[in-house]
């Protein structure tokens, strides 16, 4: 299990002359193909695209610190020619005709995209259980769930069956899966990185991101993901280059009252240490209370289930994807392709949404969570004019068995209670790993940053990773 | 007790931009079915909306034409419903934060309060076919709109029309929208209802599918009766929309499905507030043209024509464009106006030239306007040369010169000419001295034709009548 | 508040969705819960924030306004298009026959 290589390691070889692409693709396409964690929907035909990034290695040209690497992207991420069915029978055999921009960033990059991750059904969920092609198992113990939505990405590159892929994050899911996996990942600011082609659950709170295996992979793919696109609306003019960040001392500060209930104690033990790691290594650790707890789930389920029962309405039957059999009309064939072709957490989500957006619930439900938001958002800023970051828990237990939790939504919800806010502030953190259970599952911690200081948490992330080294 | 019938109007005005709202993909008229479509006005997964600049811009240079308050920062909402024209199935639109608020239309009789201006996309064409299968073609879809809503302010049909009228001519001033109601490019949605006078306000109907200024004023006499008669045996009114079937003369309710929506709008997450500041506003309006309105004043003002010949000289922009160009080249107003709306008129007619399509080159009927006040042609000869000008192109000078056409104001020629058309004409001569007036004009002709059309016709009347 | 099977019925409709039965007391469940527990935004007070706080808000740097200039591009390939439909003539997507 694990890479033997991290990502960058592998360019290396690879630009020495010491690995061919060809090299690389073949140590990872047979593991997706063999999909031990059902983490794999689809395994691309990558022949073509290895010869020419081949080429153009061999030519001289610099395509990027990570040539020739093998990566796998969620199954929401747009790949022309790829089924991109975001684990959805609504989407089966839905293969794009135009790249999301990340793509072409990665081919510009000369990275190999050899398949699509499997993940929870149109990212709704946190356990990637909901999809139509199964539970993804968590590769430290397949009895249990690898954490969601992007459930996929983390398995395989725990697995060791992929070196990099791209997930996304809406309300935690990259951290949580990374933090079930025990590996690394990025939430980007929103608008960090462009989400053109990306599968629209929650508008608002989106962002692709990165898992892998060490934060200095995720950097380097950061490097060539993140930037301005002017087909995103809500992309910033942010160019991201990892640089070395010396401040110190860093402070950090830990909400207390994340740990004082709700916690198991082996993940408030772990992630308090990380904390007294940081310390030991000459930041100032403070504690203090955060504020609007009790808030940040209702609004993020409003906020996000509103817009995903927007987003979802063009899931008819007509254009693309699944259609029922045997309708009467066109009112049925609309409603009997969406019943068919949705499983139930998103028809849940669904009905929830046009609860909160229909008339006469929209002022009570709604706006007081856009409102709330804005709450949130001003308390973080508060809080960075103190703190250079927030090290918090990311999900209040270790990885569950699969199925454990698949009937009970509300105890599902709340364990998003560590990450939601980060999405709703558009807030950038990383989730590194630290240390493992009693039974031998990993845990993790997020450190969360103020709007576009990726490079400090990097920074942050590298220190406690390569601490001892 | 007398009925009052209370209307409000929502057009939409279908933009002029080279390309759609949210993409690059054109606005062509008429394309073949889903050419003019790309993954984001097809409402592919994953796409994402970019806003075309030339909206917002439209959107405030008829907000200030129209006297609005252009807000400084709007918002777009989605607008949600199922139907196989909306491939996203949510049409973006503006109702939380519209571009323009509070605005005005002055026509005759009274003040129409604009109550807002939004933007918005337009949706897709459905094809019914006879086997009963529905076809889709998004070429329409996303195709900019603005839509005028205004207060309910209307009375009367002849109200509607006046103010419909007004708009159109204000869209076309501004070069916004083409207003073709056949090609639905302006579309008229009326809200009527009827009450007693000073009562409360009726339950109100929207009628559609309006499609000539004839139709709607039909559409109205037809509904203001037909929901008089219900109220007046007693039964009411059902909110509804109703679509116009012109042929029949009559309108029929929708289906109810179609009715009382739940659209759950919410603010479009997919793309950032419009932010408009005081240089951009600047901007437009140092660019916003005058509008025929404030022309026909200037026009009265400062040129000192008849209203009558104000009203013709703004009725179409390149009327006016050829007016303000000729008097450019310090031509008199008045003489330009009385050539524009004289000859130029009836050689437009003659020949069937819509305004749309003039295109008589203005300084060469400069030049002809000069030589009428300085005395170098005569206004018979204007007209004549006009023609050739609007029919040939012709340079006035070289033609006056090849034709001989300049005016004759040499008395001796004169003296001469007159001499001789006396000898020929006796006749003529011997009504006049038995006091026939009507005789004197007969020999002017004759002496006009004898100097080939170019005397100069005070000195011809001087010699003539003192060689009587 | 109640959730009971007319509203439930009614965001069937807004959702454009039909649930089996099972779905339908599961949901009415699960939706009473949820919905409840959202209920408790009501208890916070928000009236220092502005009338409508829009989402678009979020990004962290507001990126202003950023327009397409009005420019025409080619439109996509119309067999592109119509591509992953389940039905069309090779011009339009073709909804089924209805019989209504």
């Amino acid at each position: 299990m694990t890479n033997k290589y991290s990502a960058l390691e592998l360019a290396e070889k690879i630009k020495g002359g010491e690995m061919s692409v060809l090299d690389a693709a073949e140590m990872y396409v047979p593991l997706a193909k063999e999909n031990k964690h059902n983490a794999f929907l689809a395994v691309a035909d990558i022949s073509a695209r290895v010869e020419d990034v081949q080429k153009r290695i061999d030519s001289g040209e610099t395509l990027s610190p990570l040539a020739g690497v093998p990566i796998a992207v969620k199954d929401n991420i747009s790949t022309v020619g790829i089924e991109t069915s975001c684990s959805s029978k609504m989407l089966k055999g839905y293969t794009p005709v135009y790249n999301a921009t990340v793509i072409d960033r990665l081919e510009q990059a000369g990275m190999i995209v050899i398949g699509k991750l499997n993940m929870d059904e149109f990212a709704m969920g946190g356990s990637s259980e909901t999809g139509n092609a199964g539970a993804v198992k968590n590769p430290w113990d397949i009895t249990r769930v690898a954490g969601g939505s992007s459930g996929g990405s983390a398995a395989a590159v725990a697995g060791g069956e992929i070196p990099l892929a791209l997930g996304s994050d809406t309300g935690g899911s990259i951290r949580q899966p990374c933090a079930f996996c025990g590996v690394t990942g990025i939430k980007p600011t929103y608008g960090a990185v462009s989400r053109y082609g990306l599968i629209a659950y929650a508008s608002s709170l989106d962002q692709i991101g990165i898992i892998g295996r060490d934060i200095e992979d995720c950097a380097a793919l950061f490097e060539i993901i993140s930037g301005y696109d002017e087909k995103d609306s809500t992309s910033a003019p942010f160019e991201f280059t990892c640089t070395n960040e010396t401040k110190t001392p860093l402070k950090i500060g830990i909400p207390r009252n994340y740990f004082e209930t709700g916690i198991d104690e082996d993940v408030k033990q772990s992630v308090l240490a990380a904390a007294r790691e940081f310390e030991a290594a000459g930041a100032i650790i403070e504690d203090f209370t955060m504020p609007l707890t009790e808030y940040m789930v209702p609004a993020y389920y409003i906020i996000a289930c509103a817009e995903a029962s927007s987003n979802l309405s063009r899931y008819d039957g007509l254009k693309f994807g699944y259609r029922c059999e045997n309708a009467d009309s066109l009112a049925e064939v609309y409603r009997m392709s969406r019943s068919e072709g949705f499983g139930l957490e998103v028809k849940r989500r669904i009905m929830l949404g046009s609860f909160v957006l229909s008339s006469g619930y929209y002022d009570a439900y709604y706006k007081k969570a856009l409102q709330t938001r804005a709450l949130i958002k001003k308390a973080y800023n508060t809080l960075f004019k103190r703190y250079d970051m927030i090290l918090s828990p990311v999900a209040p237990t270790a990885a569950y068995k699969i199925g454990e939790n698949i009937d009970e939504p509300m105890k599902m919800y709340m364990g998003d209670i560590y990450t939601v806010s980060v999405n709703l502030a558009g807030l950038p953190a990383v989730a590194l790993p630290c240390g493992f259970n009693t039974e031998g599952l990993p845990l993790g911690f997020q450190l969360i940053g103020d709007s576009f200081s990726e490079n400090k948490l990097i920074n942050a992330a590298m220190l406690y990773q390569n601490r001892g080294c | 007790m007398k009925w009052e019938v209370v209307m409000g109007l929502e057009v939409h005005a279908e933009l002029s931009t080279n390309s759609k709202i949210f993409c690059g993909c054109s606005t062509e008229f008429g394309a073949e079915p889903n050419r003019a479509v790309c993954p984001v006005c097809s409402g592919m997964p994953g796409t994402l909306p970019k806003l075309n600049r030339a909206v917002v811009e439209y959107a405030v240079r008829l907000g200030m034409a129209l006297d609005c308050e252009i807000n400084s920062c709007s918002e777009f909402d989605r607008k949600n419903y199922f139907y196989p024209d909306l491939p996203k199935a949510y049409q973006v639109s503006q109702l939380y934060a519209p571009i323009c608020r509070n605005g005005y239309i002055d026509i005759d009789t009274k003040r129409i309060c604009i109550r807002e201006i939004h933007m918005e996309e337009d949706a897709g064409k459905l094809i019914h076919s006879a086997t009963g299968e529905t076809k889709m073609d998004f070429n329409r879809c996303g195709v900019p709109l603005l839509e005028i809503v205004t207060q309910p302010d209307f009375r009367t049909a002849d109200e509607v029309i006046a103010y419909l009228e007004k708009l159109r001519e204000i869209l076309l001033y501004l070069d916004i929208c083409d207003c073709k109601m056949q090609e639905g490019s302006m579309r008229v949605d009326v809200n009527l209802s009827v009450s007693h006078a000073g009562a409360e306000l009726g339950t109100r109907t929207e009628m559609k599918n309006l499609n000539s200024f004839k139709a709607i004023k039909r559409a109205i006499e037809y509904e203001s009766a037909r929901q008089i008669s219900v109220l007046e045996k007693g039964g009411f009114i059902v909110q509804e929309t109703r679509r116009w079937d012109d042929e029949q003369g009559e309108s029929y309710g929708m289906r109810s499905k179609e009715n009382a929506q739940d659209y759950r709008y919410f603010p479009e997450p997919d793309l950032p507030p419009i932010v408009i500041d005081d240089e951009w506003l600047r901007q437009v309006r140092d660019s916003l043209p005058e509008l025929a309105h404030q022309k026909r004043e200037r026009y009265i003002r400062d040129y000192g024509l008849s209203e009558g010949d104000a009203a013709i000289l703004t009725s179409h922009s390149n009327i006016s464009q050829l007016l303000e160009k000729i008097v450019q080249f310090s031509c008199s107003p008045r003489e330009t106006a009385n050539l524009i709306t004289g000859s130029l008129m009836r050689l437009m007619n003659a020949t069937n030239k819509l305004p749309e399509d003039l295109n008589i080159n203005a300084e060469k009927v400069a030049v002809l306007v000069q030589k009428v006040s300085n005395g170098e042609i005569n206004r018979n000869v204007c007209n004549d040369v006009l023609e050739a000008v609007f029919t040939h192109d012709v340079e006035p000078q070289a033609y006056i010169d090849e034709k001989g056409l300049a005016m004759v104001n040499d008395e001796n020629v004169v003296v001469e000419a007159v001499i001789t058309v006396l000898a020929e004409n006796a006749s003529a001569v011997s009504d006049y001295s038995a006091g026939k007036e009507k005789a004197f004009g007969f020999l002017m002709g004759q002496v006009m034709r004898k100097l080939g059309g170019t005397g100069n016709p005070d000195v011809v009347k001087g010699v003539l009548r003192s060689r009587l | 508040m109640e959730i009971n099977q007319e509203l439930i019925s009614y965001l069937e409709n807004l959702s454009c969705l039909t649930l089996s039965e099972e779905e339908t007391l599961k949901l009415t469940d699960d939706l009473g819960k949820i919905i409840n527990s959202m209920a408790k935004l009501s208890e916070l007070d928000t009236s220092a924030q502005q009338e409508n706080e829009f989402a678009p808000d979020n990004a962290a740097i507001n990126p202003g306004n950023t327009f397409r200039e009005d420019i025409i591009l080619p439109s996509f390939p119309r067999e592109g298009i119509l591509k992953n439909s389940f039905a069309n003539d090779g011009a339009m997507f073709i909804a089924p026959k209805t019989v209504e």
